[in-house]
């Protein structure tokens, strides 16, 4: 079952790969993305979110990437994986791990990438793919900026629900 | 003599009905007929490392991997059997979950010219 729109998202405390806890809290938006190292929608959609958190990082928007998949079935998702992973490139936010799954279960994340764009009252304004074309760099994850910048106006996004779009996330058997 | 061509595929991955009808028109392209592409799904972690299986789509022509994927530090995925969508880089360097049709052609030519 999956967060609904409007409704008040999970606080959660998650561990970076530094071992530094973060939440969603504190700032005038925070986007989650359920991510992970081994699917190809993932990595084909990773740069164009990192440069939406690089250009969104001077409004105050928070992004919080996190990977729930199943470490011992997956060792490329392994904590040590993803830290590795940090250190080769440039972040510009923190990727954490969802060890329980409970985040991930909470929030109804099906997929690698899922976005949940939250408002600072924590309420889920916008859910679902970056953008129409995994396959497009050129699309630059519209739907998320869209759906920020109408929530740092103050306002509902046109699009406030897309399918989220990737690998299923892997679960614990 | 006509090649064998396979699609393994897995259902936790969304490309497989693009990645078929990729295949099935670069089949075409080089004049096999497209009802020849054959498509086998792999269901389990012990199908999968059974079958050597490194992710979805997978394509196999006369049971040899046709197109090479990539890890996520770019290196060969080769050695990596999971159920998990495969990542493959186009031509053009992006990172896609479908091969370049540009690849499949090549390798399906090549095996034309190897088994003419």
């Amino acid at each position: 079952m999956s967060l609904a729109l409007g409704a008040t998202a999970p606080d959660f405390a998650l561990p970076d790969t530094t071992g530094a806890s973060w939440s969603p809290t504190e700032a005038p938006a925070t986007v989650l993305v359920f991510t992970c190292n081994h699917c190809p929608y993932a990595l084909a959609w990773h740069d164009r979110i990192a440069d939406a958190a690089r250009d969104y990082a001077e409004r105050g928007v928070r992004f919080l990437a996190i990977n729930a998949n199943d470490a011992e079935r997956y060792p490329r998702d392994s904590p040590q994986a993803m830290r590795e992973r940090v250190e080769r490139e440039e972040w510009p936010m923190p990727y954490l791990h969802d060890a329980t799954q409970e985040v991930a279960g909470a929030y109804g994340a099906q997929t690698t990438p899922d976005v949940f764009v939250l408002d600072a009252s924590r309420t889920l304004r916008y859910r679902g793919a970056p953008d129409a074309d995994h396959d497009d760099p050129a699309a630059r994850a519209q739907w998320l900026r869209d759906a920020l910048d109408a929530v740092l106006a103050g306002s509902e996004p046109a699009l406030a629900e897309t399918p989220p779009v990737g690998c299923s996330i892997k679960w614990r058997r | 003599m006509t090649p064998t061509v396979e699609l393994l595929w897995w259902d936790g991955c969304p490309s497989t009905e693009r990645a078929l009808a990729e295949l099935r028109a670069a089949a075409a392209d080089v004049g096999i007929d497209e009802a020849a592409v054959t498509l086998r799904e792999i269901h389990t972690d012990a199908e999968a490392a059974a079958t050597g299986f490194p992710g979805s789509p997978t394509v196999l022509i006369d049971g040899v991997d046709a197109v090479g994927g990539v890890d996520a530090a770019g290196g060969d995925d080769a050695q990596v059997s999971s159920l998990s969508c495969r990542i493959y880089r186009r031509r053009d360097g992006r990172i896609s979950p479908t091969p370049d049709p540009d690849d499949l052609r090549e390798a399906l030519r090549a095996r034309l010219r190897g088994s003419g």
